[in-house]
């Protein structure tokens, strides 16, 4: 019975501070104020189909879809660069590319607004050359910037240790038979590093669509995000219930997401590419 | 490495460092403004330490993180040694333990928010700290539960047969097998609580802030550079800690391959 005392404070700790919040934020999602106290409605969740919102949250999905494509896209190749190399200076490089994430984000996102800004370094460093000082703040593109500055690091990270895991053996055989290095990319390492892509998009996407801080700072207040309404909702508005439906949907779009990478995960476990080397 | 890799490389790094390098030295610029250098100072190190409120939330961020990850530390610990024993897969509890390390942070921070308000607890340090045991225990199961999978049971069973106590042979035998998981685990929660703004925004009040939440009501007033200094001094101790592990865990390497030749 040892087993069940080691349990039980991660069970009370997990029921009271995990699942019973969670029930009152279905709770509050799916009642209104009424004069008799609270009544089942669906209120909250049919202000949802304004534009406005419908809007807010299509942007919201949008900029974490183009942050996570971002950082694949520049994340990958730093990856791949830092397994393949055998330099002794790798190790360096590598905790050097952790280390900003132990420097309090809100401070290094605000950094960017003293290069960014219409005064800012970049446009006194442009104007150099006579180029017109260039408006980056405000914009959809700042606040994808400032997504990808946070989460590069998750990207990189799983991605090199997949691949530090790859063979170099197979490399060679599959050269050795014939294959170009394109090739040998295409049909060795790009499926075997799968998974990690797989779990840098989920470090990456979940925290991008949600974000509010970033969006703020970054988007000088004329980009808002999911995230943004919800804060909104509790700190100014006060309504509650339309916050938890909020809240509530981002649940659903987290969990669909965690199914289908979850999915892709065991389709690349199958699949041919993945298989062989394993 | 190649040329053009090392280029690419430098790029990235470029571009992860280049905030912090601006950070850094406008903590020594003299002019007030960010954009504007006006010189050399020490000044604002020096007005760092006379000013309360960012040092009272240095001391509430330091705190709070060290509690969390000591509490967290105990229930993730146990859990994942009971879950071990237990020789079952206890994926439920799993899957409902680690939610607050993926779902988004956000509903974290409200849901605790409804819940401390709706039992009338008045939000501030004690809700902030309870807020961080709960996202820090699944970093703790983390760390701890494949230690916990590899434990050789019959040695705990051997140590019984020789005499232990079941308490004294887990304190002897299993323990020690532990400890480096559960290390890790503290510190993982340590940085976790230490960085976090999200869930603390919306689980404070009091006016208890942590160092996130000072800096993100400070700078709609503009950061002061007192911050900037902060946070380069941070940096500097979080490095120097880095280096010395990584001279150390090198030296002892060189011990290891010293004696093998040997």
């Amino acid at each position: 019975m040892k087993k069940n005392l080691c349990l039980i404070p991660l069970y009370v700790w997990s029921a009271v501070f995990i699942v019973f919040p969670l029930l009152i934020v279905l709770y509050y999602a799916f009642t209104r104020d009424a004069s008799s106290g609270m009544s089942l409605s669906f209120e909250s969740f049919s202000r949802l189909a304004d534009p406005m919102y419908l809007g807010v949250i299509l942007r919201s999905f949008k900029i974490a879809v183009i942050a996570t494509l971002v950082c694949i896209l520049c994340g990958y190749p730093a990856a791949y660069i830092l397994a393949r190399s055998n330099s002794r200076s790798k190790f360096i490089i590598v905790i050097l590319m952790l280390l900003p994430m132990w420097m309090n984000f809100l401070l290094r996102t605000y950094s960017w607004l003293t290069l960014l800004e219409k005064s800012g370094l970049i446009n006194s460093f442009l104007s150099l050359f006579g180029v017109d000082p260039i408006i980056f703040l405000g914009t959809e593109g700042a606040v994808v910037l400032g997504t990808v500055y946070n989460y590069l690091p998750f990207m990189i990270m799983p991605i090199y240790i997949t691949l530090l895991k790859l063979d170099q053996s197979h490399l060679d055989a599959a050269a050795d038979l014939g294959a170009n290095p394109f090739q040998v990319f295409m049909k060795v390492t790009l499926p075997f590093s799968v998974p990690g892509v797989l779990s840098g998009v989920s470090m990456v996407f979940v925290p991008s669509v949600t974000t509010f801080v970033i969006s703020q700072i970054m988007g000088s207040g004329n980009v808002t995000l999911i995230g943004d309404i919800i804060e909104k909702q509790y700190r100014v508005v006060n309504d509650w219930h339309f916050g938890s439906a909020l809240s509530v949907v981002i649940m659903i779009i987290v969990l669909a997401f965690m199914y289908f990478i979850n999915r892709g995960d065991v389709e690349a476990n199958n699949g041919n590419g993945g298989r062989l080397l394993r | 490495m190649k040329k053009l890799s090392k280029c690419y490389i430098g790029l990235v790094l470029a571009f992860l460092y280049l905030p912090i390098a601006v950070l850094m030295v406008y903590s020594f610029n003299a002019s007030k403004s960010r954009g504007v250098w006006k010189g050399f100072t020490f000044d604002w190190y020096r007005q760092l330490l006379e000013n309360e409120s960012i040092m009272s939330s240095l001391y509430t961020t330091l705190i709070c993180g060290f509690l969390a990850a000591l509490v967290a530390t105990v229930i993730g610990s146990m859990a994942a040694y009971g879950i071990a024993k237990a020789k079952s897969k206890s994926s439920f509890i799993l899957s409902v333990a680690y939610v607050p390390m993926l779902n988004a942070e956000i509903v974290t921070g409200v849901s605790l928010m409804l819940l401390f308000t709706l039992f009338g607890l008045e939000l501030g340090f004690f809700t902030m700290l309870l807020s961080h045991i709960t996202f820090c225990i699944p970093y703790v199961i983390l760390a701890v539960l494949p230690k916990a999978r590899q434990l050789d049971w019959s040695l705990y069973d051997a140590a019984q047969d020789l005499g232990c106590t079941p308490m004294r042979s887990f304190w002897k035998i299993m323990f020690p097998e532990l400890l480096p998981g559960i290390l890790t685990g503290f510190l993982l929660s340590l940085t976790m609580s230490i960085d976090d703004f999200i869930i603390s925004f919306f689980t404070t009040g009091n006016g208890v802030n942590n160092l996130s939440i000072e800096i993100y009501t400070m700078a709609k007033r503009g950061i002061k550079p007192e911050i900037n200094a902060l946070s380069t001094i941070m940096f500097a101790v979080i490095l120097a800690i880095l280096i010395i592990a990584n001279v150390g865990a090198a030296k002892k390497d060189n011990n290891k391959k010293r004696s093998v030749r040997i």
